[in-house]
């Protein structure tokens, strides 16, 4: 059983850089547990394919990683409609029979997931998908959790947590004010 | 006056013609479509994005190809589709269009797609539907075919990349064709260089020249240097009097053969909307050659109308 991510209030979060420190480390632990070869790290746009290149070069894994863009997927299309901006997911390897590590910036309500989920299914039937995020801050509106986490933040911030990335390929997590 | 076709937030909520669209939306419309491409790979080809919803395909008019595409394109966004043929049911016994309309608006329908032979008609549906329901225009009279229009663009640019330093030539039936008038209207808000028109005079309509097209009788004379061609079909249903000889004396002035061809540019690319008349604009040797895309078009079209579906359906009512 891994151990339990550490937990800080929004003002004590540490920098992305020492986040994504503690992610890597969960990662590389728990895939110590999977056939090696059979593993394929997945992130989501865009946080989690900034997330998901990364640990795939500081893994040094072979096998390629892939990138999803959820919003064909989503379930608030009747609200909001179709993003402006989609960005085409590229899975250019056979899903079925692979473990895969799906990873995103921020874990929140749980609903990206599961649309993630039903996307990969789409591609064929994996072996098994696990979770890794950079932070997990609580309230979940369905079943799901992650395996290997960068940080909990408790209580649940008001704000939205934001993950970009410099130039330089440096993160950044900021704190945004709710939209209306 | 707002474009009848955005919604009071700007978004495209109906797609009637290609005239009148910014640069913005006819991009994000592409963009889109590129997104829809990579999904032939997939072992399961559909999302869910429009799950439960119903889409109507009318066609008041005959065509295949475009029923077709339009059909697999609500399929694969897991819409629920109802192919119609008006000219066999109730337009034959006598129902007015906003009749049927009003009639399959109670059977909840959220999206309509229409072919119909008077120009105007999807635009004319547009305005009677409430404000959830949306309208893509699958080609109307001689007006426009505004879905047509964007899987060329999308052809163009997938070969090409780039709009700007293009010259495009459309050849043929320009008078009948909705297909010249929609891509005219897109290629000059796309920022093409130049848009040429080539055909014999009969079949060129007036008022070219102010669209921004230089127009040409001599084919020989209009393909020099061009990027791209677009043949138009000889719509011999829709002429009324003797505009043309012979479509054997056609052939030989505006037929595309490979020694017209080539005074193109060596990597020009040859396009037609179907359906084609071999012999009669293109040669078989040119529409099977290394330089056609035609079949490429067809495929695209898919992504095209997955993409405009997508993007209307998500307009806000």
């Amino acid at each position: 059983m891994a151990q339990l991510p550490p937990t800080y209030t929004t003002e004590q979060l540490p920098d992305a850089e020492t986040l994504y420190a503690n992610l890597l480390a969960a990662v590389r632990q728990e895939i110590t547990t999977l056939p090696i070869q059979q593993v394929h790290l997945v992130g989501i746009h865009s946080g989690g394919a900034w997330l998901a290149q990364r640990l795939h070069r500081d893994l040094k894994l072979v096998q390629p990683y892939g990138t999803l863009d959820i919003s064909f997927y989503r379930d608030d299309f009747d609200k909001i409609g179709l993003h402006s901006q989609v960005m085409p997911s590229e899975i250019t390897f056979p899903v079925s029979g692979k473990h895969l590590i799906l990873v995103d910036d921020v874990l929140y309500t749980g609903r990206t997931i599961r649309a993630a989920m039903n996307e990969l299914f789409d591609y064929g039937r994996p072996a098994s998908i696990r979770l890794a995020v950079l932070v997990d801050r609580g309230g979940r509106e369905l079943p799901i959790s992650a395996v290997a986490v960068g940080a909990r933040v408790e209580p649940a911030p008001k704000g939205s947590l934001v993950l970009s990335q410099t130039e330089d390929g440096g993160l950044i997590l900021t704190t945004e004010a709710e939209e209306n | 006056m707002r474009n009848p076709q955005l919604n009071r937030h700007g978004e495209l909520t109906h797609l009637i013609t290609t005239e009148g669209l910014s640069r913005n939306i006819l991009t994000h419309i592409l963009d889109t479509a590129e997104t829809f491409v990579p999904l032939a790979e997939r072992d399961v080809k559909k999302v869910p994005l429009l799950r439960g919803k119903s889409v109507f395909n009318l066609f008041f008019e005959n065509s295949t190809r475009t029923r077709t595409t339009f059909e697999i394109a609500a399929k694969r966004l897991s819409a629920d589709v109802f192919n119609l043929n008006i000219n066999v049911s109730s337009a034959a016994k006598g129902e007015s269009l906003l009749d049927t309309i009003a009639n399959l608006s109670a059977m909840q329908a959220d999206l309509f797609v229409v072919r119909h032979e008077a120009s105007g008609a999807p635009y004319l549906i547009a305005q009677h539907v409430a404000p959830h329901v949306h309208v893509v225009n699958a080609g109307d009279g001689r007006h426009a075919h505004p879905t047509q229009a964007l899987l060329d663009m999308y052809t163009i640019r997938h070969f090409k990349k780039d709009f700007s330093n293009l010259t495009v030539a459309v050849v043929g039936d320009i008078l009948h064709s909705r297909v010249a008038r929609s891509n005219i209207h897109a290629l000059t808000t796309l920022g093409v260089a130049e848009v040429r028109a080539i055909g014999p005079l009969t079949l060129l309509p007036s008022g070219l020249e102010q669209m921004g097209v230089r127009v040409f009788t001599d084919m020989n004379e209009g393909l020099k240097d061009v990027d791209v061609i677009i043949m138009l079909r000889l719509q011999n249903e829709r002429m009324r009097g003797a505009l043309l000889p012979s479509s054997h004396e056609y052939f030989k002035h505006y037929g595309l053969t490979e020694e017209k061809l080539a005074l193109a540019k060596p990597d020009c690319i040859v396009m037609h909307p179907g359906p084609m008349n071999r012999g009669v604009e293109i040669a078989s040797s040119v529409a099977d050659g290394k330089q056609s895309v035609i079949l490429n078009q067809v495929t695209f079209g898919i992504a095209v109308r997955m993409a405009v579906m997508s993007i209307v359906a998500g307009a806000s009512a």
